[in-house]
Parts: structure tokens; C-alpha cells; sequence
């Protein structure tokens, strides 16, 4: 691999980890493990499941002053 | 890289560091550039990562990569989830990074940029992050449990009521200064009410986007509702010009106060997905993006510093808060260099997401460090600015008088020149009336955050549109620690009644979710409404006791650690809690006895109210005696409490040391990862 290509490579894998950081903070990848752990598609009903399921928790996630 | 090779690297960052920590300890009189700061703090951090955390990783904690974490053994995909070590630590920063560290050393700076520069560098290396990093790995070698089940577990009964206790009254006490922090900056502000009001409808719309149009697309939604935010600042300006909509939206501090305690208790008793998730999403959108846009502002401008190293309010006389630098300075700056508040999220979320035990080191250590740059950068935005608009912005109109002439007279003579037109000037450049009498940090932060923004991107035109986007970024930032502190409040207010009346513990049931809220949001309300009527501004008597508060729950958090420590037979290593925890109980115990005994009215609550009552007495009067009266027992309480932990723990080391008790931890049993070979590899 040219020096080039590896180092296009690690700022793909930079961004992608960065993705990855917003969707695991928005929940997004929540949702996804939700969706395959219950073997549902996206819907507007498995989205109220998904929030119903994680009710208690998201209200008791405590975020700092 | 050789080992020859990275001993000078490391040599080279230690005599950097050294270099620009000599130059702004030692430099008097000219101005300094920010970078100083900027080199210390990076250099600081780097070494204190790079050799005290590995320390304390390798010898105190014994990191063992070969141990299932808690997100193995557990995984549910729902709380208990193996996640990438930098996803972690994004997580983490997200939750522990609130307006704290912007208001305290902007309040801190009162006493020039360096007190408050050293012990952002010290408190974070030696304490909090020490603190979060070891508390993130024992909730980790313990299923993940919570601050207060440790303390039970590891102190004792007493202990663990004692930490519960603590928990939430230092959330109720934070919520109210929070609170107040809104109220200042709004107040007589159209278009930063406009603003603000605005992110309720666009939080309300995200929540039914998420739901009903687009299900599950949280990052799509977060940048529609930032897009929006943004054309509500822009709107704005139109709002605070127009003399009907301006007059609807230039509220006064008690209507703010009561607004906002209607908003806390709606956001409290609605469904999470209606209003508390998406604004949650809005505010992290909003705080991850503006803070790495300041830290590239900073580099980009390297402003220089016009608040001298120290000022002549070290002696305790300071018009932003009363009290000598010793202890209040360490009280003021909480989040940024050691936040009780950050054991609480270390013992929360992130334990039950890591997947090995190493990676604790660079999620509790790192993200705390992250966290005191932000710290960092408050105070270089608020040093920015000339002292004498720093003191006018931010001294209630108690100490320098409500007449613009009268305040710039009383500053002037204090040594820190500015005119009234000056203010006027800067007033009418953000879009504001007037910016005298701006107490409680938010509108000192925004106004240097503008400054450098606009020198960087804009220039002078978008001073405003900056000014406007740097309060609305506080205000959503504060908003939602209310509503969540508020909720969080509630279920443990929920929790504990459930002890007493089955049907109060059900989470769901609403009788006990609109009670439970109420009392929560009254009690938080009471204290932003007193606030709200101190002649001094509130944050004179208010953030001194959240600082107590906050330090009081580290101190909590220390006992427990320096307690397993012992426990673990490693108590040559106590120190390393020891230590700051010492220095805590040194500094909140001073604080709480001149916030409650010192006879200078404006530092002790008690002279105050003797003050007061021996003055002409009316209504008014008699309810602000009261009130000092109750921030005297509620410090009191506080410490007291405190105290009980200390001593209790204290025995528990002495009987271990002495051999009388038998030293157990009560961590979960080892079970070796199943990624061994991967850890291996």
C-alpha cells in the first residue's frame, strides 16, 4: 500500500469511527441492536417500542452541570 | 519510534509545558497570549495521560485486559453493550461536558486568569480525573453499579444513606443555580428569549419527526432542529427590534424564574420522546460542534489575555462572589478540574458499555482531561475580554450601583477602566439593551466567545448573531441538565418512597410522577426564586453552595474509592485518592464554615441575616433573613453529612490496616474475557 492509500485509509476509518461515536451518542445504534434483537424492521411502531423499552433508562441517564 | 526517541519527545513536552506554566505564573503587567495557556494545559495533559494514568492503571489498579467487563458477560444489547473504546469515550465527554465548566472559571476569573488556570491544570490531574477513571473501573469490576450501592457495599449502611441523601440534594441545589443562570442572561433579552423559547417548539417537533415521519433517524433530526436553531437566532434580531414582539419577549427575572419552573416540571412529568430526548440530541449536536469550533477559534486567533494574572480581589472582596482565593477559588471551578457530579456518570452508562478493563484509563482519565480544556478555553474566553467590562458585566448592581455611570465609576475606581459609552457601544454591537448587572457568568462567556468568533469568522456584523448563538448554546445546555436532572431527581424521590408506599415506587403510575416531580421542581425553584430576589444577584450566596455541593459529592466519591483501595491491599497507593481527597475535604469544610460563620456579611450567611435584622425590617426583609438562614442549615446539612462519610470510611481503613476487619472487596468474581486471543493478538 502507497503512503497515500494508507493514509486515506486511516482518515476513512477516523470518520467512520466518528460515525460511529454520533450514532452510538444519538442512539441510533441502539435502535439498530433493538430492531435485530427483536428481529423487527424500522416502523413507526418499532420506534415507539424502542422508546417505550427505553424509557426508564434514557430518563434516568444523568447528564453532568 | 526508538526508546532514545521518545524520552526526548517526552523531554521536549515536559520543558514546553514547564516553560509556558513559568510564563504565566511569572509574567506581570503586559498582556500574555492565550497560547500560553493553550501549550501548558496541552503539555500538562499529555504528560499527566501519558505517565500518571499509566501509573495508577499499572500499579494502584492493576488493569487486567484478560477480565470479562460487565458489557461481555451481560450483554443485553440494551444497557450492557461492548462498544469501541473511542465511541466510549465520545459518549462519556458528551455526558460529562455541561455548562460548568464554561460558568465556573469565567466566575473564577474575577481573580485574574492564573489562580484559576493552575488549579484547572492541577484539580484535573491530580483529582478528577483520577477520580473519574477509578470510580469508571470499580463500577466496572461491579456489574456497573451506581456511586450510592458502592458507598453501601464498601462503606456501610450509614454510608450509603448517607451518599443517597447527598445525591440529591446536591442535584436540587444545582438545578436551582442552574436555573438562575438562565434567568441572568435573558432577562430584559427579546432576542434571547425568543431564542431559547423557539428551541421548545423545534425539541417538540424533532420528537414527533423521530417518531412519526422519519422513525429512529436521531443525527438526520439533530440537524434539522440545529438548522432551525439557527434561523431562530437569525429571527431574533427582527423580535428584539419590533416594539410588540420585543415587549413580549423582554420578560423580568421573576417571570423567567416561574417560566422555567413550569418548563422544568412539563419536561419532568411528559414522556421522555416528547421533549427530553430530542432536546437532549439538540444540546450534544449543539455542544460537540460549538466546542471544537471555539478550540479552532482560539488556535485560529490566539487572543490576547487583558485580565491581569491576579487581581486585587485574591484578598476575598471581589464583586462576582465574596470569599478569599483560598477556598472559594477551588469551589468556584468545580467541573473542569474535579466535579463530584462526574461519579455519577462513571457509575452509570459508560461502565456498562466498555469492553475491557484497560480502556477505563483512556474513557474516565481522557474524557476528563478533555473536559478541563474546555475549562480552559472559558477562561481564556473570558480573560479576553478588558477587566473593566469583565467587572461590569458581571457585578450585581448590589456592589457598583444600577446606574450605568454609577457601575462604570465604582469599576473604574477598583483600577479597571470603562466608560458607560464603552458598554453602551459593546451593548448595542451584541443586540442587547444594556449588558450591566449580567451576573452569573453566561453573557461574560458569550460576550468573549463572540469576540473571538467574530474576529475569526464575520467580523464586527456577526458580533450579535455570535453573541446570541453562544447564550442560546448555554441556555440549551443548561435547560437540559435541568430537565434530566429534574427526571433523575424524580425517580430517585420515586425509588425511595417506594419504601414507604408501594404504589409512590411505580415509575409509571402518574399520581406519583406528577407529585414526585413537583416536589422536586419545587424544591429546586425555591432556591432559583430566592436567586432570583437577592439584591446580590443570587450567584453571590447560590454558586458558592453548588460548589460545596459538587465538591462535597466528590469527597463522597473519593472515600469510596480510597476505601477499595485499602480493601484491594494496596494501600501504599492510597495517596493517589488520598490526596485530592484531602485537599477537598480541606477546601469544602473552609468554604461551608465562612459560607456559614464568617462574620463578613457578604461571605457568611448568618452575619447577613444579622445584618439584615438589625436594619429596618419588612416583608422582604424577613423572608431574605429566612433565606439565609435556610442556606446556613442546608451547607450545614451538606458538610454534616460529609463528615459522617469521611469518618466512617477513615475507621474502615484503620480497622483494615490494624488487621481487625477483614479486608474484602466486593467486586463481581473474575471470569476471563472470551477475546482473549483477540487481546492476544
Amino acid at each position: 500500500m502507497t503512503n497515500t492509500a494508507a493514509f486515506l485509509s486511516r482518515i476513512q476509518h477516523a470518520l467512520e469511527l466518528a460515525h460511529a461515536t454520533l450514532r452510538e451518542i444519538f442512539d441510533e445504534s441502539a435502535y439498530i441492536r433493538f430492531l435485530q434483537r427483536r428481529g423487527l424492521t424500522s416502523s413507526r411502531e418499532s420506534y415507539a417500542q424502542f422508546l417505550r423499552e427505553g424509557e426508564a433508562t434514557r430518563g434516568r441517564r444523568v447528564r453532568c452541570c | 519510534m526508538s526508546k532514545p526517541v521518545r524520552a526526548l519527545v517526552w523531554v521536549a513536552v515536559a520543558a514546553a509545558g514547564a516553560l509556558s506554566i513559568a510564563t504565566i505564573a511569572i509574567r506581570r503587567g503586559e498582556q500574555l497570549s492565550a497560547m500560553w495557556l493553550v501549550v501548558a494545559a496541552v503539555c500538562t495533559y499529555a504528560l499527566g495521560y501519558r505517565f500518571y494514568s499509566k501509573f495508577i492503571a499499572a500499579k494502584v489498579l492493576a488493569l487486567d485486559a484478560m477480565r470479562a467487563t460487565p458489557a461481555e458477560r451481560l450483554e443485553n444489547g440494551r444497557d450492557f453493550v461492548r462498544t469501541n473504546k473511542w465511541v466510549v469515550f465520545g459518549h462519556h465527554f458528551a455526558a460529562i461536558a455541561g455548562p460548568g465548566p464554561l460558568v465556573g472559571p469565567v466566575l473564577a476569573a474575577q481573580f485574574g486568569y492564573l489562580p484559576g488556570t493552575l488549579w484547572i491544570l492541577v484539580g484535573a490531574v491530580f483529582g478528577g480525573c483520577v477520580q473519574d477513571f477509578v470510580i469508571l473501573l470499580f463500577s466496572v469490576r461491579r456489574d456497573g453499579k451506581s456511586l450510592t450501592e458502592m458507598a453501601k457495599d464498601e462503606i456501610g449502611r450509614v454510608g450509603g444513606f448517607v451518599a443517597y441523601v447527598a445525591v440529591i440534594s446536591i442535584i436540587v441545589v444545582l438545578l436551582g443555580v442552574c436555573a438562575l443562570i438562565v434567568v441572568n442572561a435573558l432577562k430584559a433579552s427579546p432576542w434571547g428569549t425568543f431564542t431559547i423559547a423557539m428551541t421548545i417548539p423545534i425539541a417538540l417537533l424533532m420528537g414527533v419527526y423521530l417518531r412519526r415521519l422519519r422513525p429512529g433517524k436521531v443525527l438526520e433530526s439533530s440537524i434539522l432542529g440545529f438548522v432551525l436553531v439557527m434561523l431562530a437566532i437569525w429571527g431574533g434580531q427582527w423580535v428584539s427590534q419590533s416594539p410588540t414582539w420585543g415587549s413580549y419577549f423582554a420578560l423580568s427575572a421573576p417571570t423567567l424564574a416561574i417560566l422555567i419552573i413550569v418548563y422544568g416540571f412539563a419536561a419532568s412529568a411528559l414522556p421522555v420522546w416528547l421533549l427530553l430526548a430530542p432536546r437532549d440530541y439538540l444540546s450534544t449536536f449543539v455542544k460537540l460542534g460549538t466546542i471544537a469550533v471555539l478550540a479552532l477559534g482560539i488556535v485560529a486567533l490566539r487572543p490576547t489575555l487583558h485580565m491581569p494574572a491576579l487581581t486585587r480581589f485574591i484578598d476575598g472582596t471581589g464583586p462576582v462572589f465574596a470569599g478569599n482565593l483560598f477556598p472559594f477559588a477551588f469551589i468556584t471551578i468545580a467541573c473542569g478540574a474535579v466535579s463530584g457530579f462526574h461519579s455519577l456518570i462513571s457509575s452509570g452508562t459508560t461502565p456498562k458499555l466498555i469492553s475491557r478493563e484497560t480502556e477505563t484509563r483512556m474513557v474516565g482519565y481522557g474524557a476528563m482531561l478533555a473536559e478541563s480544556m474546555v475549562a480552559v478555553m472559558a477562561t481564556i474566553a473570558a480573560c479576553v475580554l478588558q477587566p473593566g467590562t469583565y467587572f461590569a458585566i458581571n457585578s450585581p448592581a448590589g456592589i457598583v450601583g444600577q446606574a450605568p455611570e454609577a457601575a462604570v465609576s465604582v469599576i473604574s475606581n477598583w483600577g479597571f477602566p470603562v466608560t458607560a459609552g464603552d458598554m453602551h457601544g459593546l451593548a448595542q454591537a451584541v443586540g442587547e439593551q444594556t449588558l450591566f448587572n449580567r451576573t452569573g457568568g453566561a453573557p461574560a462567556f458569550a460576550v468573549g466567545m463572540a469576540h473571538i468568533f467574530s474576529h475569526t469568522i464575520g467580523g464586527q456584523a456577526l458580533m450579535a448573531i455570535w453573541y446570541h448563538f453562544a447564550i442560546m448554546f448555554e441556555a440549551l445546555f443548561i435547560l437540559t441538565v435541568l430537565d434530566a436532572g429534574t427526571r433523575v431527581g424524580r425517580f430517585m424521590l420515586q425509588d425511595a418512597l417506594g419504601h414507604v408506599w408501594k404504589p409512590m415506587g411505580r415509575t409509571s403510575w402518574y399520581p406519583s410522577i406528577l407529585s414526585t416531580s413537583a416536589l422536586i421542581v419545587l424544591a429546586w425553584g425555591y432556591f432559583l426564586w430566592q436567586g432570583v430576589k437577592d439584591p446580590l444577584g443570587g450567584i453571590n450566596s447560590l454558586w458558592p453552595l453548588f460548589g460545596i455541593a459538587n465538591q462535597s459529592l466528590a469527597t463522597v466519591a473519593l472515600c469510596v474509592a480510597t476505601t477499595i483501595i485499602v480493601k484491594m491491599g494496596r494501600a501504599r497507593y492510597a495517596l493517589v485518592t488520598l490526596a485530592p481527597l484531602s485537599w477537598l475535604v480541606a477546601v469544602t469544610f473552609t468554604a461551608a464554615y465562612h459560607k456559614v460563620f464568617d462574620p463578613n456579611p457578604r461571605i457568611g450567611f448568618l452575619s447577613h441575616a444579622q445584618q439584615l435584622a438589625s436594619g429596618v425590617t419588612g416583608p422582604t426583609t424577613a423572608r431574605l433573613i429566612f433565606n439565609d438562614r435556610l442556606d446556613a442549615v442546608v451547607t450545614g446539612v451538606m458538610i454534616a453529612m460529609v463528615g459522617v462519610i469521611v469518618v466512617e470510611s477513615a475507621l474502615g481503613w484503620v480497622r483494615v490496616l490494624n488487621g481487625r476487619t477483614e479486608a474484602r472487596v466486593r467486586e463481581t468474581p473474575f471470569v476471563a474475557t472470551r477475546f482473549a486471543a483477540e487481546e492476544q493478538a
